[in-house]
């Protein structure tokens, strides 16, 4: 039976939540080692783990994966979760990369001043609302399909339900004005593995607080 | 016979010069639009092309793509730039991934006032040669073949060329201490259609110059 894939990362969401998001949808049981301390990742540097110095870092058949895209891309083709064809591909590698851009400035507004912070949220706000949301609410809306690409789940489903989520987050009426996407996320979230990693007591990270930041931004020296 | 792809974009590098290199390396045709004016954008805004507001965007095979990475991807799996298999693939996403951070850090800094746009290109060649040059030097001197992954010719190593010409480009010297590199730059510049898109009159677009940031600032209003 092959060895379950590795994930190292810090305790927290980051760059990696995506990748655990994909895992949970397929099903598929991982482990995780937690980077806490400056040691920890200097031994990962020295080893020659972390190819381009950077996390996340995840550990699957055999070979030693970075580049969040990269890595996201592999377990997408690997579980079916992918095209059928390059055609439904690349549309699917279109949405999922807008929805990883939008999470990713939440990432990295988390390490900002409190000021500055509550801007990057800002934004993010307005960008969900007049860019993302508006774009998938006519994908959905235009094929009447329950799924965004040729009527299959895909990583481009499993990623837009947790930008989703995670601009609820900030404020919880976002999807007032998007009712396909209200009952996207409904339908999505009702998916058993999805339900399962929604639980409390899975593996899913909760948002970033300042114990995290200041946890990650001791080991990366930031 | 199938229509050329048409690249859509301002006149400079940005984020569809790695789209000009895979496309010339492929030797596909390609034609190309240039955004100048205010009013362009906005009618392509309008015109509900831009999937999340954002360039570039490619017409290719019927579809209209954004997002550059899914871009890059697909034409890699249909230009036969890929792995040949997914483990294959991964590698090719990861060094990919990586070489295209690295660019679009030169690519920001044009935009950034003169003493930042110091600071980052300063930083820009320091990851080149104490983070990503290092790391490639060593995969080739490792497996001692021609090619970044599988002994064949591929996205990675398309990109690795464009990204060792612009760190050149801010510094002559930077290969250096990397000979392994050297040779490999000039064996892929000797590649024939690289060879011809490296020749002046081919559609490979200078560095940004001031002209150019001042063209796209004023169309993107920031």
């Amino acid at each position: 039976m092959a060895a379950k894939p590795k994930l190292d990362y810090f305790c927290g969401r980051g760059r990696m939540e995506s990748i655990r998001w994909l895992l949970a949808a397929a099903g598929v049981e991982f482990e995780e080692e937690f980077l806490e301390t400056r040691e920890q990742y200097e031994k990962l540097q020295k080893d020659g783990r972390l190819l381009f110095g950077q996390l996340p870092l995840v550990e699957i058949d055999g070979m030693v994966l970075s580049q969040t895209r990269a890595i996201l891309s592999y377990l997408a083709a690997k579980y079916n979760l992918h095209g059928k064809d390059l055609k439904e591909t690349v549309r699917i590698n279109m949405y999922a990369d807008g929805t990883l851009d939008l999470m990713t400035m939440a990432v990295l507004a988390a390490f900002k001043p409190p000021k500055e912070r509550e801007e990057d949220f800002a934004l993010i706000m307005k960008k969900a609302k007049s860019r993302y949301f508006p774009a998938f609410e006519k994908i959905l809306k235009d094929h009447g399909e329950g799924f965004l690409v040729g009527n299959k789940f895909s990583w481009a489903d499993i990623q837009l339900l947790e930008a989703i989520l995670m601009v609820e987050e900030l404020n919880a009426s976002v999807l007032s004005d998007f009712p396909l996407l209200k009952a996207f996320k409904t339908r999505i979230s009702n998916i058993p593995t999805i339900k399962k990693f929604l639980q409390p007591g899975s593996q899913r990270k909760p948002p970033p607080e300042s114990h995290y930041v200041e946890v990650v931004r001791n080991i990366l020296q930031l």
